[in-house]
């Protein structure tokens, strides 16, 4: 098929989006991008560049969803027209697709899957991209981590010169590829404190870039990020230019951190839980000031942001609090525990397994999942499993040494609140831990009993 | 019989390199179906660089990265000779994914570079232009009894028997060894090698317990391995042959 015009071509595909919409079908956040790719290929490069602001892109395998979303609350605080992906796709489509609602949009801002990275930077041009960590994650979608690792340097290097890389000191693989670019600003966390001294044992970057000897680790936060170093070849961290001096965890309350930037020193109070947000503020704090954004402005706005859809997100039922904690890979899940077990009160689960496209189909991963820190803890009161895969999770904690009898498997989302929530009515507290489509099941379950807004998420 | 006669050896190789689809999920299974028999399992890690004894009943090698596979058939190479031994001698040696062909002959890239293997098994490994990713169903005979196993493959390899095996199962569902011949996997005596992993054990107790009784036969500990209450398993195996049949 031959290019249409861009304005046809854009009329066309967000007349199909509306309809869409209109049948009750959805995919108003794909659907009209997808179409526009195939009418005009170059379309997204030529709405990308009619931004007069440019571009800022964040990926990464965790916490590009929470970030951007940081980085939105910092924009707004200037003023700013912006034009961003915040409920819909991440995928090219997506971006395609909010760019067609970019009328007079000064700054644009996506997250981006970490797959679709590369072709997005080749596209759109952006002024700013934020590499946040890379972790092992749906082997079967992405293929080797050392693929993705290859993909991201490419596209790196052809990156224009001009542009400003954020990333993540801390990750060995990001830092070696994204440090290669003339202008960048990197983040990291300083404090010794909250480190732990080894490495998980699912760690997935644990050798030198340069030389493939092993890699120490003088400090380990999560996964394998933290301060590392090669002792043959002399490879090392470096200092970041924006570094969490220090960090104190409230548990699921949220947290404080004090941060040291070329433009002073911020002190932010969060209400986003765990050392995986730290990591988010710190990749928000860096874009902001690359983007000239004022810290006193800032500081503040990043303070009020509350978690992202099934980021740590509180729901009252009855008498009993649920905090949804999404766990799609295993640096996730095991962040998600850590943060739980600095809760002072019984723990009750619910642990919602599925294995669709956008889960990963391949549920390998919940054996690289640390559920044994739940099991040593003596803490866990009550465990109801569920999801396509709710069996395959039972047998991960009936091999973790967890009594079967105590354990209830209800592969139906909605009977397994209600088993979870029987089992945790006299403490108070229910924590739910889905992958990403039953988190979108979750929802549609909490919404049918009214106890939150419908919303619509593609993928 | 006192808890030092029946005690299995392990020998888990390569554990941080070759890990990729959560290895450490059979090894636990391997240690808990023991342990619930009053038997335990003395586990042994040998990484790059470790010596390994010939003296092990079990040998697992699981899968790794392209770039950790190349390190590690460098290695296995000064480990050969007491894994072969301990082969002869009736040892169980499990390779999953990129320890299956790394116990065949060898692997040839796309661009013709070769990965020797050590021979264990004798099969050839070639690089495909795809990979082969998805639930797989195999029915598996060992023993006399036959059963069906589940799993999950996520590999470029294409893998080709020679005379000296026989394929571990004939598929119901996915692509197996080569995608062409129907055939998953393979055998010779008490060496074992699958793409499957999901991880391979926890849904397919009775392979388990198959692999544990010629482990226990060769440590010359005469038990009978008794029955367990393996509901969740038969469970968790039948959601996963269902899945295994439906469109995506
Ligand atoms: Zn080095």
């Amino acid at each position: 098929m031959p290019s249409l015009p861009q304005g046809l071509a854009a009329r066309a595909a967000r007349g199909a989006g509306r309809l869409s919409q209109k049948l009750g079908r959805g995919g108003g956040t794909t659907i009209p991008g997808l179409l526009l790719s195939r009418l005009r290929p170059e379309a997204t490069a030529e709405m990308a560049r009619s931004v007069s602001g440019g571009v800022i892109l964040i990926s990464g395998t965790n916490g590009k969803t929470t970030t951007a979303r940081l980085v939105r609350a910092a924009l707004d605080t200037n003023g700013a027209r912006v034009v961003a992906n915040t409920a819909g796709s991440n995928l090219e489509r997506g971006v395609a697709t909010a760019l067609l609602d970019a009328d007079g949009a000064e700054i644009a801002l996506f997250e981006v899957d970490e797959a679709a990275l590369p072709g997005l930077m080749a596209q759109t041009e952006p002024r700013v991209v934020t590499l946040m960590n890379l972790f092992r994650d749906q082997l079967d979608r992405y293929g080797e981590l050392e693929h993705l690792v290859d993909r991201w340097r490419g596209a790196v290097a052809e990156l224009d010169p001009a542009a400003t890389v954020i990333y993540n000191a801390d990750d060995p693989a990001v830092a070696e590829i994204a440090a290669r670019h003339p202008n960048t600003v990197s983040y990291g966390i300083e404090d010794p404190r909250v480190g732990r001294d080894r490495l998980p044992h699912a760690a997935d970057t644990t050798e030198c870039r340069h030389c493939g000897a092993s890699l120490h680790y003088e400090m380990v936060t999560i996964a394998h990020l933290g301060r590392w170093s090669c002792s043959e070849c002399g490879l090392a961290r470096s200092q970041p230019d924006v570094q969490a001096t220090r960090v104190e965890l409230h548990g699921l309350d949220g947290q404080r951190l004090s941060i040291a930037t070329p433009r002073g020193p911020i002190e932010l109070s969060l209400r986003l839980p765990g050392m995986h947000n730290s990591y988010n503020a710190l990749a928000a704090t860096a874009t902001s000031i690359a983007l000239d954004l004022a810290p006193e402005a800032f500081g503040p706005a990043l303070a009020k942001r509350e978690a992202a859809f099934g980021r740590a997100e509180r729901t009252q039922i009855g008498n009993v609090r649920v905090t949804t904690l999404l766990a799609k890979n295993p640096a996730g899940a095991n962040e998600n525990i850590r943060t739980m077990l600095l809760e002072d009160h019984p723990l009750h689960l619910l642990v919602l397994l599925n294995d669709r496209t956008a889960d990963g189909q391949d549920v390998s991963w919940i054996w690289d999942v640390d559920y044994e820190l739940l099991l040593d803890s003596g803490r866990l009161a009550s465990l109801t499993v569920g999801g396509d895969r709710g069996y395959d999770m039972a047998l991960r904690f009936r091999y973790a040494g967890f009594d079967p009898q105590r354990l209830s498997v209800v592969p139906s989302v909605s009977a397994g609140l209600n088993t979870a929530l029987g089992a945790s009515e006299t403490d108070g507290h229910l924590y739910v831990l889905p992958t990403y489509t039953a988190l979108l099941e979750f929802q549609a379950v909490l919404a049918e009993r009214g106890l939150v807004p419908a919303f619509w998420e593609d993928e | 019989m006192s808890i030092g006669d029946s005690q299995v050896r392990l020998c888990h190789l390569y554990p941080d390199h070759l890990n990729i689809y959560a290895d450490r999920g059979n090894i636990a299974v391997l240690a808990r179906r023991l342990e619930w028999r009053g038997l335990t399992l003395e586990i042994t890690e040998a990484g790059l660089g470790d010596p390994i004894a010939d003296d092990c009943h079990f040998y697992y090698l699981g899968g790794g990265q392209d770039r950790d596979q190349m390190l590690v058939a460098e290695d296995l190479a000064h480990k050969a000779d007491p894994l072969r031994h301990a082969a002869e001698d009736g040892a169980v040696v499990l390779g999953v994914c990129g320890g299956y062909q790394l116990l065949g002959h060898g692997y040839t890239a796309a661009d013709g570079q070769r990965m020797h293997g050590i021979g264990l098994l004798d099969l050839e490994t070639t690089a495909g232009s795809s990979r082969l990713i998805g639930d797989v169903v195999l029915d598996v005979t060992l023993n006399g009894q036959s059963r069906t196993v589940v799993g999950y493959e996520n590999h470029a390899g294409r893998t080709y028997l020679g005379g000296g095996c026989t394929p571990l199962g004939h598929l119901r569902r996915g692509h197996g060894n080569n995608g062409d011949d129907g055939c998953e996997g393979a055998v010779a005596g008490r060496r074992v090698g699958t793409y499957l992993h999901g991880p391979l054990l926890p849904k397919n107790p009775w392979l388990a317990d198959t692999l544990l009784g010629w482990a226990l036969d060769h440590a010359e500990c005469p038990v009978e391995l008794e029955p367990l209450d393996d509901d969740l398993e038969r469970s968790a195996h039948a959601v996963a042959a269902t899945r295994a049949g439906r469109k995506r």
